[in-house]
């Protein structure tokens, strides 16, 4: 590598020219990396995405893939939820989406599964920042605690019900923790609420069910 | 020659232990040494970063000049850094859920602006890197043992989750020394981070303690360095 004349070396020109040209380079490098794992990460977060929510939409609910027919809708929240769509024959017959709840160390985030009369197939933690050991029980590794919601729906119990034991409700908050138990029987509710409040669009059949419906009976005419 | 070279690894593996000595790079550290696994994760790529980093500063040392020399270094790390980051999102992917938060603080790790600006910027490229493998084993070493020890006593079991990081292959690494134990949360938390580096520290600091007392009552025989 020639080293550059010490004369050129001293002028506010080399210093600019050295930076511009790193952040030339690291800009090519990090454009390169870039290409080299984009795929390979996006294909691993739909491996992520559709193993959670397999967990809470057992295989037998719908014969598409899940990630088939995603739906956005305007959470209660504002914030805009993706709905994922399990169906079965012509029909919508199961619904997955994130719901979230205000826990003790932060946002906990959860998928709620429902089958196709709203009751809860599953529930299952995705994030949270809670105290471990404590909190944590919220996790389906560490606690069989989030199992009993399975088969529960906003009807059933009544929703005055929906609160911790503490709160007069009819849910076991486990020992230590209040905020945590609490926060998730609140993400619940909210998304249990969030599917009455949109069942027509959230039972719509996709779009593309009608195009098929028709391109399937085109070829009976024969 | 090679003189050199054991000189390098000897200060990159005990005499100037990044954890042990310089006790840099403490944030990463005491976040991820929670198990062994984890501790060796971040270690691999703390070490992957300071190799490349030292290769790369090295080579262009002779077109840098001082005035703009820490925001260039600065810029390689975070390149690396996020190439690093990349690669484990895209490859290692189970590791980089549990680790992925801490990855982009490898940028923060001062230990490596440190052997960039020490040793990087002032040595050719081979012994440079040399240095940044050394450094980077030694810094590997420490979390690895404040994971293990961590990991012992806190859960219980040993190089928990070693397959996602090693291949099936390491499943046989997994071991549950306590069955049934409970854990001991302290331990698991940053505070107990704190307490096991410090014994860490105090262990080196014994063994050091011990050595010069033997060398010292050797002190007659003519050293060979």
């Amino acid at each position: 590598m020639n080293a550059p004349s010490v004369a050129f070396r001293k002028r506010i020109l080399y210093q600019a020219l050295l930076l511009g040209g790193f952040s030339t380079l690291a800009t090519a490098m990090l454009v390169a990396g870039n290409i080299a794992t984009r795929g390979a990460i996006l294909e691993r977060q739909q491996e992520d995405l559709l193993s959670s929510l397999n967990q809470v939409v057992p295989a037998a609910h719908y014969d598409n893939n899940l990630l088939d027919y995603p739906l956005r809708l305007p959470g209660r929240s504002g914030k805009m939820l993706t709905v994922y769509r399990g169906t079965r024959g012509m029909q919508i017959s199961s619904l997955a989406y994130e719901i979230f709840g205000q826990g003790y160390g932060g946002e906990i985030r959860l998928i709620l599964g429902l089958d196709a009369a709203g009751r809860i197939l599953g529930v299952r933690v995705l994030a949270h920042a809670e105290t471990p050991g404590l909190g944590d029980k919220i996790e389906v590794e560490k606690s069989s605690w989030i199992l009993q919601f399975n088969g529960l729906s906003l009807d059933h119990p009544p929703q005055r019900e929906w609160k911790v034991t503490k709160d007069g409700g009819r849910f076991d908050a486990f020992s230590g923790a209040t905020i945590t138990p609490r926060a998730v029987l609140q993400a619940i509710e909210v998304g249990l609420l969030f599917h009455r409040e949109h069942y027509t669009e959230l039972h719509n059949p996709p779009a593309i069910f009608n195009a098929s419906v028709a391109s399937d009976e085109a070829p009976k005419h024969e | 020659m090679s003189n050199q070279y054991t000189r390098i690894a000897r200060d990159g593996l005990w005499d100037n232990n990044i954890v042990l000595v310089q006790a840099l790079g403490l944030c990463p550290l005491l976040a991820v040494s929670g198990t062994a696994t984890n501790g060796l994760g971040m270690g691999m790529a703390s070490t992957a970063v300071m190799i490349a980093s030292g290769l790369l500063i090295s080579s262009v040392r002779g077109i840098i000049t001082p005035q703009v020399r820490i925001p260039i270094f600065v810029l390689i790390i975070a390149v690396l850094v996020t190439l690093v980051d990349m690669s484990m999102n895209a490859w290692v992917h189970d590791l980089h859920k549990m680790l992925g938060l801490f990855i982009p603080l490898i940028v923060t790790n001062c230990a490596i602006l440190g052997r960039a600006e020490a040793f990087a910027s002032r040595n050719r490229m081979l012994p440079a890197l040399f240095d940044g493998a050394m450094m980077g084993l030694g810094f590997t070493l420490a979390l690895v043992l404040l994971g293990a020890c961590r990991e012992i006593v806190g859960s219980g079991t040993l190089f928990a989750n070693a397959a996602l990081l090693l291949g099936d292959w390491a499943s046989s690494l997994e071991l549950v020394l306590i069955a049934d134990y409970h854990g001991f949360l302290l331990i698991i938390l940053p505070p107990g981070g704190f307490i096991v580096l410090g014994v860490l520290l105090a262990g080196k600091r014994q063994i050091d303690r011990a050595l010069s007392a033997r060398s010292r009552s050797v002190l007659l025989q003519p050293s060979a360095s």
